[in-house]
């Protein structure tokens, strides 16, 4: 239109005055990222592959405030008065549950995806810290098992590297369903990263691409899960806690199954928890937000009778998301016995640092946003098996800054929960919330600040 | 030799169980019977010893799971995931066997003498399996590495996307799988199937009445002109 208006003044050759100009402007349907990756897929005809959880705004625990304690609710000293932080988890079925000094657990990983020293920082960290760490797909190795106090032992459908003497020397297992990045999908871990000894562990020839089945090979469906827990059992003489691992899609009828199959712990993973490398389309677009998936959860868990109920309860682990100690008090006191860490764990050993910017910028990306994690390159050791890169990356220190995050997400729970007038993390509850946005509001089923609003629970 | 007798109408399956993960020391050598099986699941799941266990009937779900060291006999059928996941020693199934016989079985020998059902080696990580009978539709799917012979039919999408493991099949397929082709019977092959058959009771079976097949391996690495194949 300006275009044609120009035209018409300047051929009547009208009065000269100033035409203003449109400024230039990027679709929000067609962003700058939108047509880099339509671009991308054009020139290559795959789908784009990457590591790491949704990176897109998710309503989450930011949208939640503490209300704190007033005249109507009674705070507890800072210093002077104990605010408990420890965690039972597996007292349904197990003779040996697990304890846990704090309520920050470390997700699975794998050998495999994560280096051998970027495995032993995690055991080493977690170990200082009091809590437990997990394996991934392809098995548990020496170096993890040994630097670990507490290691869960995961079993997935590919069963790469499952080995009952492992699982005996497990101190829980979690049957791995499906994880909060790809609910329904199954794992991919690329030639570049299956060295002979990656291989070995997996019983796969060197350098093949390897894509893992998303079922488990010898069940189907809830009655066989069933099954399959009590076979875990009787192999391990009922020691042992047993978890399920569920990506965050329909909670309460998940949660509900699983429990109904015989699990001591129910695992629930948001769509912002990490994979090593799966496709952007499921990352970004299957799943819901952790925020979403708590309340339903716990609902399945008080429907059924094993909410916090003495000995016959099924704990909840969430995860997906979780950053700091106000994330971890949201989440418990939205119903959660305790949560899970990928993605800040590795963070706080060392990933996307900013020192290596020169690095990241080689591989066409910048500190904070590489996320190419199934390529193998990563300049930090972290997420690579390149003998040159895992060297860069010191367990020790890296343990030591991972208990110390960990200790401090401990800490700052605790300031919050104390604030709240609760003597331990676990009685923090939804009453202690309010939301910020109606979607949050509705997501956690708590009231809109300074309303006494629930979207789909009380009326406006 | 000592023999155990366990009736699992009267002795709960825990009770078998938490026998038969004693000490090996005390184990070794013995041989244990099991009367009225009934079909229950998980009997003699996570052995570690070198007994002799003799199942006399029809067992459930995951029957010798997860073996190391033990033979077991099954005297009737076995329901799914008979020996799944077996390290070491040897599974005698004498009548049929479910869906996924031996998934994901890394080592030692799974012998099935009747027919077998969907997925039997599904995920093969290194066991031998010998099917007398037929198997079902997706055998062997994504099978890594280890051994299947099959003396019947084999249903669709044998050896679907297989890696390294060698199927053998002396009756009909009725169709392969993703990157599952018939492959030649090399002496190597020729040996591995012999001594197979050997072993599971077949040995006057001629190893010249089999067709091998493996991995035509173009789905190793992924090319986007295969992507129809996924």
């Amino acid at each position: 239109m300006n275009d044609v208006a120009n035209k018409v003044n300047s051929d009547a050759k009208t009065v000269e005055h100033h035409i203003p100009q449109t400024l230039p402007r990027f679709s929000a349907t067609f962003d700058p990222h939108t047509m880099a990756e339509i671009r991308r897929a054009a020139a290559t005809g795959i789908y784009d592959i990457r590591g790491a959880g949704s990176k897109r705004k998710l309503p989450h625990f930011d949208d939640l405030l503490f209300l704190g304690a007033s005249v109507s609710r009674y705070p507890l000293e800072g210093y002077r008065e104990k605010c408990g932080t420890d965690v039972v988890l597996g007292t349904r079925y197990a003779k040996k549950p697990i304890y846990l000094k704090t309520p920050v657990t470390i997700a699975g990983m794998s050998f495999g995806s994560l280096s051998g020293p970027a495995k032993e920082a995690l055991g080493r960290g977690a170990t200082a810290a009091g809590t437990s760490t997990t394996t991934g797909d392809g098995g548990m190795t020496p170096e993890e098992r040994g630097h670990s106090t507490m290691l869960v032992y995961q079993y997935l459908p590919s069963r790469y590297g499952m080995n009952p003497d492992d699982l005996r020397k497990a101190d829980a297992i979690e049957v791995v369903i499906g994880q909060g990045a790809k609910p329904g999908g199954g794992g991919m871990l690329f030639g570049q990263k299956i060295t002979e000894r990656v291989a070995k562990m997996r019983c796969l020839p060197v350098g093949v691409d390897q894509r893992s089945s998303c079922r488990h090979p010898d069940w189907t469906g809830p009655d066989d899960l069933e099954i399959k827990i009590a076979e875990i059992r009787e192999i391990t003489d009922w020691e042992k806690p047993i978890y399920v691992k569920i990506g965050a899609t329909r909670p309460y009828f998940d949660v509900a199954l699983a429990v109904k199959a015989g699990a001591d712990v129910v695992v629930l993973d948001g769509m912002q928890g990490g994979t090593a490398a799966t496709q952007e389309v499921f990352i970004e677009h299957v799943g819901i937000p952790i925020l979403a998936a708590i309340r339903p959860a716990v609902k399945a868990l008080q429907d059924l009778g094993v909410y916090r109920n003495g000995k016959n309860s099924v704990q909840l682990i969430v995860s997906g998301g979780i950053r700091n100690g106000a994330d971890v008090a949201k989440a418990i006191a939205l119903g959660a016995d305790a949560v899970a860490i990928g993605t800040a764990a590795l963070i706080a050993l060392g990933d996307n640092e900013p020192h290596l910017e020169a690095e990241y910028n080689k591989l066409g990306t910048t500190a904070g946003a590489y996320d190419d994690w199934h390529l193998g390159q990563d300049p930090a050791g972290i997420t690579t098996q390149d003998p040159e890169l895992m060297k860069r990356l010191d367990p020790v220190a890296a343990g030591h800054r991972l208990a110390n995050y960990i200790s401090v997400m401990t800490m700052e729970a605790q300031v919050v929960a104390r604030a709240c007038g609760k003597s331990h993390l676990h009685n923090l509850e939804p009453e202690d919330l309010v939301a910020l946005t109606v979607e949050a509001s509705a997501m956690a089923k708590v009231p809109l600040a300074g309303t006494d609003w629930i979207p789909g629970v009380s009326k406006y | 030799m000592e023999s155990l007798k366990y009736n699992l109408d009267v002795t709960p399956l825990r009770e078998l169980n938490q026998f038969l993960h004693s000490n090996p020391s005390e184990l070794d050598g013995k041989t244990i019977e099991i009367s009225n099986p009934n079909g229950a699941h998980n009997i003699a799941v996570g052995l570690k010893a070198d007994v002799n266990v003799t199942i006399q009937g029809h067992a459930g779900y995951y029957a010798a799971g997860m073996n190391q060291i033990a033979h077991v006999v099954i005297e009737g059928s076995a329901g799914s995931g008979v020996a799944e996941n077996m390290m070491s020693g040897r599974v005698h199934v004498k009548g049929f066997a479910s869906n996924a016989a031996g998934a994901t079985s890394q080592g030692g020998l799974l012998i099935i003498d009747g027919d077998a059902g969907l997925r039997c080696a599904i995920a093969l990580k290194g066991a031998d399996v010998v099917v007398g009978g037929s198997v079902g539709s997706f055998t062997a799917f994504m099978a890594q590495a280890g051994n299947l012979v099959v003396l019947g039919n084999a249903g669709d999408a044998l050896g679907d996307s297989i890696y390294e493991a060698n199927i053998f099949v002396r009756g009909s397929v009725k169709s392969l799988g993703s990157d599952c082709i018939e492959k030649p019977m090399d002496e190597e092959r020729r040996q591995i199937l012999v001594d197979l058959l050997a072993k599971s009771g077949h040995a006057s079976i001629s190893p010249e009445c089999f067709k091998r097949f493996g991995s035509a391996r173009t789905l190793y690495n992924f090319k986007v002109d295969n992507a129809g194949a996924y």
